[in-house]
């Protein structure tokens, strides 16, 4: 059992690849890029899941992948021609198909109409061009809009209740002369264990006169779960008109309670395959083999295998097994591993790290020469583990294609609902970042896209007022920009309405009415929680939540997000994220007695202030002259609560910041001890978050520090002046 | 988890008691991870003043309660002599401050007598009951709000 869920996984883990090609190759056709590749490499993905979902019993799955196969059977044959509203339709079918994907694998919502509708449409597209109807089989059934079969025999049989139930039971003095004596034929273990065999059966009935007869292997489990002795084909056979049932049932005399047998007459006289199956057939490989040597169709209906091109079902199960094997035929270079062994892995190099950096330590207060061997051998050590450090961490490192790739159905859905005209550009899928930061910030950058399709991109007879084409832009970059991954969304819209923005905040108590902001302050407020533009609530958008989740949980990952918007040009949300959360560089300084860590990305220079630099404003803030400018100076002894004195500007250490919206400041720390990568230490975990401290880490001396979010002191010191000590507010709060 | 809880208290069950401002204090030996001498702490801005700091535990970042002045006495003035009780709490690890462990107890349910009426508002917070054992007075105490309330940051200063 344990086996089959570990292939079962497999499976499911192939069919996320296979629906990222086949989306890939999609919009490749749809930007006109693809080539008769292209259009191959489609084919085989969707083929591939229908095979896989066929060998697991997933027929809801199978059904649907068939008929959209189908199609694009016919679009890489070329009798279908390509047209956007094609692939359109290809494109929501993919992502019909990746719901069913999610449904079979672990129950996730399905919208069952809406994939029946996608089949529907599918079938009539391939229906679309009459000459496109290839039927390989003579005995394809002739319903309006039934799939063709495909070079695998592979048909989806349509049934209906109505055949089951409405037809009276048949006998054989109401059979009409001109139609077709059907009989189903279902061998119980029984049959076989008492040395029947249902070929002689079969071949007797041939002798009655011309049949068509279909072998049903639907039935027939995987190899593991296969019994031997069991009973797992049944057989449909149509005979011609002339034959009488008694005769029939005189072949089958001695078997007759070691089988199901069913005989009737078909409905409808040129129909062969109307089989009363209890339920759908999933696969049913038809051969009508009257002039064939029963020995030789015993075994190629058993497997509905064809030697050439692509994957038949069982191809894609061996594969779905063995997938390393593919790895020794040159293909595929990775493998899989389990995430909890690579976290493992980090974990413990992050312990190494501090272990070395402790030793280095010790050795140095042992008082042992830098140039003694001892030392030089430490020195390698540490080059050592930093480069296992790095490797480490680039398992983990994901480009964020995938993620980006989702973005493009949203757009999709998105743009259907609200009934505008969308295009999304993307760049720098390219861009590795560790994988839950990828994996984390796919809800926030959903959230994004629609906001800047629901509320940034005006309604199409806006836009055309206003000049611009009518199809609107949602553009999506990623870039890394000094050890962090920078990701952009913005939309080339109406930009934020700030007086709208205003007087929403003022009629929610956000903001005073007479309060003076700025256009940035103005357009922060759409971060504050329980803002929401949308005069009603939309589908697309949440209810109620809004940019202040999306805030939260970029800030939960260590990024910050920054908006810019120009009236009339578009919105411009930037998100500044981490490349690890384990590992930062950063600068060990002394507050109070105190070690602390500056993030060194955030840090622009440092400098030792001199007397005439430092200017008092107001009667608690200090600002430093740097070049002409006056940036504010933070004591960060004070602002973390660490003392309550100012710290002496002449005696201390300003370290220049800049922060999320790229405004300066200077921290004023006692003295600087180094430059050092530290291992990110969560407080969370057993403690909570702590205001102006982003993390915790470990020293080389064995000793916890605390990383400051240089932004949150920055902002907090900000909103902190004039008021009364921090401290005292958070003493109180708690 | 391993916290105490009544329902723990129905059986018989091993506690651990410690010294705290003259009082003798216990909780669930099942809750107790591990007990190390007092090493500095690296204090965490902006914490409530029982709250010590954090030390280094084998690689994680364990905060240090200071329990006395968690339960309304006066702060403890650490010294080499006192430990740190490593405590597990709602999955959590939590170290708590102490003067020394005194005594390992096997009591059983019964044992367990009601707080008495008198004691403070922040004791009774923590106390789930007395025991009487040898004519000494044992509080027993429950873990699960020994850390500040609010997880959530209280810092986002607009």
């Amino acid at each position: 059992m344990d086996t089959m869920a570990a292939i079962k996984q497999t499976f499911f883990q192939e069919c996320e690849e296979q629906l990222a090609e086949l989306e890939n190759g999609l919009l490749a056709i749809e930007r006109q890029e693809g080539d008769l590749e292209t259009i191959n490499a489609v084919f085989r993905a969707v083929h591939s899941i229908k095979g896989g979902a066929g060998a697991f019993g997933l027929d809801d799955l199978v059904r649907f992948a068939h008929t959209f196969e189908t199609t694009l059977d016919l679009m890489r044959s070329n009798e279908l021609e390509i047209t956007t509203g094609l692939i359109k339709l290809m494109l929501r079918a993919a992502d019909g198909l990746a719901d069913l994907v999610r449904f079979s694998r672990d129950g996730a919502d399905l919208d069952r109409a809406r994939i029946a509708q996608l089949n529907g449409e599918l079938a009539r597209a391939a229906k679309g061009e009459p000459a496109a109807a290839a039927e390989p089989m003579p005995a394809a059934p002739a319903i309006a809009d039934e799939p063709a079969a495909d070079e695998n025999g592979f048909v989806p049989i349509r049934f209906s209740l109505d055949d089951l139930l409405g037809e009276p039971a048949p006998s054989a003095d109401e059979t009409p002369a001109d139609a077709p004596l059907t009989v189903r034929f279902k061998p119980k273990p029984e049959l076989y264990a008492k040395a029947n065999d249902a070929v002689v059966l079969l071949r007797e009935i041939r002798r009655l006169g011309e049949a068509k007869i279909a072998c049903d292997t639907s039935e027939i489990p995987l190899l593991t779960e296969l019994d031997p002795e069991g009973a797992y084909l049944s057989w449909a056979v149509e005979l011609d008109p002339a034959v009488q049932e008694a005769s029939v049932r005189e072949i089958f005399e001695f078997v007759v309670f070691d089988c199901d047998l069913d005989i009737g007459i078909a409905p409808e006289p040129v129909s062969a395959t109307i089989l009363t199956l209890p339920e759908p057939p999933s696969t049913v490989a038809e051969a009508a083999f009257a002039p064939a040597p029963v020995q030789q169709t015993e075994t190629a209906t058993v497997i509905p295998l064809t030697p050439e091109r692509d994957l038949t079902p069982t191809e894609s199960l061996i594969k779905a097994g063995q997938t390393q094997q593919a790895a020794a035929g040159g293909q595929q270079t990775t493998i899989r591993v389990d995430l909890d062994r690579v976290d493992r892995l980090i974990d413990l190099v992050g312990e190494l790290v501090i272990n070395q950096s402790m030793l280095a330590q010790r050795v140095m207060e042992a008082g042992i020469a830098r140039l003694s061997e001892v030392a030089v051998g430490l020195d390698d050590l540490e080059h050592l583990t930093r480069e296992i450090q790095d490797s480490v961490m680039a398992i983990r490192a994901q480009p964020v294609r995938p993620i980006f790739q989702r973005m493009s159905r949203v757009v999709r859905e998105v743009a259907d609902m609200t009934g505008k005209s969308v295009r999304l550009v993307t760049e720098g899928e390219g861009c590795e970042v560790d994988k839950t930061v990828i994996e984390r910030l796919a809800d926030p950058l959903t959230h994004m896209i629609r906001n800047a399709i629901d509320h940034g991109l005006e309604k199409p007879e806006d836009r055309l007022a206003a000049g611009k084409p009518e199809q609107g832009i949602v553009r999506m970059t990623a870039a890394h920009r000094s050890g962090r991954v920078i990701i952009e969304v913005s939309d080339d819209g109406a930009g934020i309405n700030r007086a709208r923005v205003r007087e929403i905040a003022v009629k929610k108590g956000l903001v005073e009415a007479n309060a003076q902001l700025s256009d940035s302050e103005i357009d922060d407020l759409i971060f504050h929680p329980g803002f929401s533009t949308a005069s009603s609530i939309s589908d697309v958008s949440g209810r109620g939540v809004g940019m202040d989740v999306v805030k939260r949980s970029i800030q939960a990952l260590g990024g910050r997000i920054s908006i810019t918007s120009r009236p009339g040009r578009g919105t411009v949300f930037t998100l500044s994220l981490p490349l690890t959360l384990a590992v930062l560089d950063g600068m060990v300084v002394t507050v109070s007695g105190q070690t602390l860590v500056v993030p060194l990305t955030a840090i622009v220079e440092t400098l030792q202030p001199k007397k005439q630099d430092v200017h008092g404003l107001g009667d608690t803030s200090r600002v430093i002259a740097i070049r002409g400018s006056f940036i504010p100076l933070i004591d960060i002894g004070r602002e973390l609560g660490y003392r309550h004195e100012e710290a002496d500007p002449l005696n201390s250490v300003a370290i220049m910041v800049e922060s999320e919206n790229r405004s300066q400041s200077a921290l004023l720390v006692d003295g600087i001890i180094g430059q050092q990568q530290v291992v990110i230490k969560s407080l969370e975990t057993n403690y909570g978050h702590v205001f102006g401290v982003a993390a915790a880490t470990i020293l080389g001396d064995g000793r916890v520090a605390v990383i400051l979010d240089v932004d949150a002191v920055v902002a907090g010191s900000r909103a902190d002046a004039g008021r009364s000590d921090i401290s005292n507010r958070k003493r109180n709060a708690a | 988890m391993m916290h105490v809880s009544e329902k723990d208290m129905t059986a018989n069950s091993e506690l651990i008691a410690f010294r705290l401002g003259g009082q003798e204090f216990c909780v669930d030996i099942m809750s107790v991870r591990d007990i190390r001498g007092w090493t500095q702490t690296t204090p965490l801005p902006h914490s409530p003043e029982y709250v010590k700091g954090v030390i280094n535990l084998r690689g994680s970042v364990l905060p240090v309660i200071d329990l006395a002045a968690r339960l309304g006495f006066r702060p403890t003035e650490p010294t080499a002599r006192h430990v740190i009780i490593v405590t597990q709490v709602n999955n959590q690890s939590v170290g708590l401050l102490v003067e020394a462990v005194s005594d390992i107890l096997t009591i059983n349910a019964g044992a367990i007598q009601p707080t008495p009426d008198v004691a403070s508002d922040l004791a009774r917070l923590f106390m789930r009951g007395v025991l009487a054992i040898e004519g000494r007075m044992i509080s027993l105490i429950s873990l699960d709000c020994v850390l500040p309330n609010s997880t959530e940051s209280a810092g986002t200063v607009h």
